[in-house]
């Protein structure tokens, strides 16, 4: 099968599952904004996607695009540390059009990854788990998400490991977006430029809209605030 | 009278395919600025002579940019730290009075060193065989302006058609790909209307190819078009793509 033998198949799959994986986080980032202008609301949306069937169908769906975007980041990374031949330069010099990011993919991944473990134990645990499994993980209901979001930014350390995790995800993005886009083969001497431009406009439009979910929240707690939602039950009981 | 530099050569040394290579460094005094970079290694090999020491081994041929054959990893750089230009082209003057200058071999699983620093670049003329050509019945030559080309097309297929086989693209390569030198001739060919005839067959043959001589994949990281003396487009590699998948998905 050519998206495993053939080196364009490879990097067509690579393409494809990141950009897949990039267009949920600018759907992702999109729901979070609304636990500023609205915890209610943005409660509603989680008990929208909560352990309804085609929430776990997403989710299954997202677990399998980032379990191949991973395993062929590491096969990848494999045979082409070994295309580079057993003995490596002595002197290396970067290029001025080449990003830094493009070439520290997979440390960024690594980054990613990490935060993603904890993120998910954060919440993804304590609410869609919870629920699907009836057990009580978590302090609040697992519609209550908004609750959650205000306790965890409550705490600075949480507060600048989410920011530096978003850091990672912006670079790994920068790079990420217009390059599936080339991969895939939708790019020509105009588009190239145009392509790298919608990836960092993208990228920082996605990591900007989660990083002010923890900056506000963690200024609003600083200020004092009340409990954003009093009864997440109450939202919840409409679904 | 001209202006001249002292430099110190580090140069990777190795006597076989399998022998152990290592640096050896080699104190030239009196440079012209001048000289060209190959002329510059000639003066070092008339002077290892003279002390009756092993002369360099380097691949140089037509010394002036369009042959392909001269290569060289110079202070992190295919081709040296100039850009567009090959290593033939480059001169004395880019370099500062007392400077170090490390010469490797191009490094790439595909390209073993056969002496010092001269590597096997055969696996590139394999790629070629497999499918970077145009079968054609032989006759009477065609009326150069028989099949109207639009210009932007057939500046962007010279462009692709300006590869010289160099190898700078897999040797600057992180991943080691051969990438921009297999999509820059498949582009050329697959832009002209005389070359869309076989373009699947040739896209896919020489992925193949390219794949089955342990050339790495391609991260799009930009560093072959960076580097490539002639200024191969990066876009070339997003062309190949398109005609790899097409050509895959038709089939």
């Amino acid at each position: 099968m050519w998206l495993f033998n053939s080196s364009v198949g490879r990097k067509f799959v690579m393409g494809i599952t990141g950009a897949a994986l990039a267009l949920f986080l600018l759907f992702h980032a999109t729901m979070n904004i609304v636990v500023i202008v609205s915890p209610s609301g943005y409660n509603a949306i989680c008990a929208f996607l909560g352990a309804n069937w085609y929430a776990i169908v997403g989710t299954l769906g997202l677990a399998a695009l980032a379990l191949i975007h991973i395993i062929y980041a590491f096969v990848l990374t494999i045979m082409n540390y070994r295309a580079r031949g057993s003995v490596r330069y002595a002197v290396t010099d970067r290029q001025e059009q080449v990003e830094w990011s493009s070439k520290n993919m997979l440390v960024l991944g690594f980054i990613i990854l990490a935060g993603l473990c904890l993120h998910l134990y954060n919440f993804w645990f304590k609410m869609q788990f919870a629920e699907i499994t009836g057990i009580e993980t978590g302090a609040f209901d697992p519609h209550n998400g908004a609750a959650y979001v205000q306790e965890l930014f409550a705490n600075p350390v949480y507060c600048v490991v989410y920011l530096v995790w978003l850091l990672g995800l912006w670079f790994h993005l920068s790079h990420g977006i217009w390059s599936s886009m080339h991969s895939i083969g939708w790019s020509n001497n105009k588009w190239l430029v145009r392509i790298k431009w919608i990836g960092k406009i993208l990228a920082t439009l996605i990591v900007l809209m989660f990083a002010s979910v923890v900056v506000y929240y963690f200024v609003y707690n600083i200020c004092g605030g009340a409990d954003v939602v009093e009864t997440g039950k109450a939202v919840s009981l409409l679904f | 009278m001209d202006k001249t530099i002292n430099i110190t050569l580090k140069v990777w040394r190795q006597a076989g395919p399998k022998a152990p290579g290592k640096f050896e460094t080699y104190k030239l005094d009196n440079v012209s600025t001048d000289a060209s970079f190959l002329e510059m290694l000639d003066i070092l090999n008339e002077q290892l002579i003279k002390e009756h020491k092993e002369p360099i081994a380097f691949d140089h041929d037509c010394r002036e940019g369009i042959c392909g054959m001269c290569s060289l990893y110079i202070n992190g750089h295919p081709h040296g730290p100039d850009s567009a230009i090959t290593t033939c082209q480059l001169h004395m003057r880019k370099f500062k009075d007392g400077e170090t200058i490390t010469v490797e071999p191009w490094r790439s699983n595909a390209f073993p060193v056969i002496k010092d620093l001269m590597v096997d670049r055969r696996a590139y003329d394999k790629i070629i065989q497999a499918g970077g050509f145009v079968s054609v019945n032989t006759g009477g030559v065609p009326d150069a302006n028989a099949i109207p080309i639009p210009k932007a097309k057939a500046d962007e297929a010279m462009d692709d058609a300006s590869c010289i086989g160099c190898g700078a693209c897999a040797a600057a390569c992180k991943n080691g790909s051969a990438m921009l030198f297999v999509a820059a001739k498949v582009s050329q060919l697959a832009l002209l209307p005389q070359g869309k005839v076989e373009a699947a067959k040739r896209a896919k043959a020489m992925v193949a190819k390219m794949d089955e001589l342990g050339f790495g994949n391609c991260t799009n990281t930009g560093a072959c078009a960076a580097e490539c003396p002639k200024s191969v487009p990066l876009s070339a590699i997003a062309r190949l793509n398109r005609e790899f998948i097409c050509a895959k998905f038709q089939d």
